[in-house]
């Protein structure tokens, strides 16, 4: 991936996969420590201790179109190259976390791309669940929950709507513009 | 500047719509766009996002578009199936935002398939 927003669209994609119907996507940038934390939390069906052991392995996997999953391994690949790491908490029926670290100024750690495009590409496909992202960058913070959002537009709106989601995608760029240096 | 009171008009303009959309199911056409890591990682974002756009832009109410995992076919993503109700499936593989701009306005509005980029215009 060339961006690690695409990556973040793929790993929460795994939380989908899990049935998860609230998922966290926190995000913090400190450029005075010089690390760059993401982390995606859900409550979908969890894995358990076996399961978790060899999960960033390709070949640990729920898929069945393939029996290789690539998601984590690269995701994990991209923050060793960056001088960080990767773990996988979790636990069965309540759910997992990812949290992925960088050295912010690394030479291989690549940019963090799109959010926007991301948080509307799973917000507008996936009507049913909810996102509660959070940016912080230093000491400045965004954040966009679905749940608020939902509660504004009523039962009846679907999130899906191309004018919402023209909406969703220039309200978060406004927003992360505005704690970006 | 984005607000909150922004999105508000927005609903309001968008309720006296849904009604409009209830025959919508029979007749619908569904776009499904790719999005597992093999599409993720070869361009699918852009391409969904070019599709979304052009759908709204152009307010076709009777088209969706849809994400799915993996198709089976990573080597051909990013990849969009077209779905219109009686005809038969259309698979349309390598994608890019102008190609998917090209589909909607061939295929969706005038009906042609653009079958230069569908999965049969492919050499082994």
């Amino acid at each position: 991936m060339l961006e690690l927003s695409l990556h973040i669209l793929d790993i929460v994609n795994n939380s989908i996969r899990a049935e998860a119907d609230l998922i966290y996507i926190s995000i913090k940038e400190s450029i005075d420590d010089n690390l760059l934390q993401i982390s995606i939390s859900d409550n979908g069906c969890g894995m358990d201790s076996q399961f978790l052991e060899n999960v960033t392995d390709p070949f640990r996997t729920t898929r069945t179109t393939r029996k290789v999953g690539m998601g984590l391994s690269l995701f994990q690949s991209a923050a060793r190259n960056a001088g960080g790491d990767l773990v996988v908490r979790s636990e069965k029926h309540v759910g997992t976390t990812v949290e992925a670290s960088f050295i912010y100024n690394h030479i291989d750690r690549q940019p963090m791309g799109d959010m926007a495009e991301t948080l509307v590409t799973l917000i507008s496909g996936n009507d049913t669940i909810d996102f509660v992202y959070s940016h912080i960058i230093n000491q400045n913070k965004f954040v966009f929950d679905t749940r608020e959002i939902k509660q504004l537009l009523g039962e009846k709106i679907c999130l899906g709507n191309p004018e919402i989601v023209l909406w969703l995608k220039e309200y978060i760029h406004e927003g992360l513009n505005k704690i970006s240096l | 500047m984005k607000s909150l009171a922004e999105l508000e008009a927005i609903k309001n303009k968008i309720k006296n719509q849904v009604e409009v959309r209830k025959d919508r199911d029979e007749n619908t056409i569904r776009i499904i766009v790719g999005m597992a890591t093999c599409g993720i990682a070869s361009g699918a974002r852009p391409v969904l996002s070019a599709l979304v756009n052009e759908v709204g832009a152009r307010g076709l109410l009777h088209v969706t578009v849809a994400q799915t995992g993996c198709i089976g076919l990573c080597r051909l993503e990013p990849i969009v199936e077209v779905i219109t109700p009686g005809k038969e499936k259309v698979t349309y593989v390598k994608m890019t935002e102008e190609k998917a701009r090209r589909i909607i306005a061939e295929h969706i509005v005038n009906g042609n398939i653009v079958t230069e980029y569908t999965i049969g215009a492919i050499k082994e």
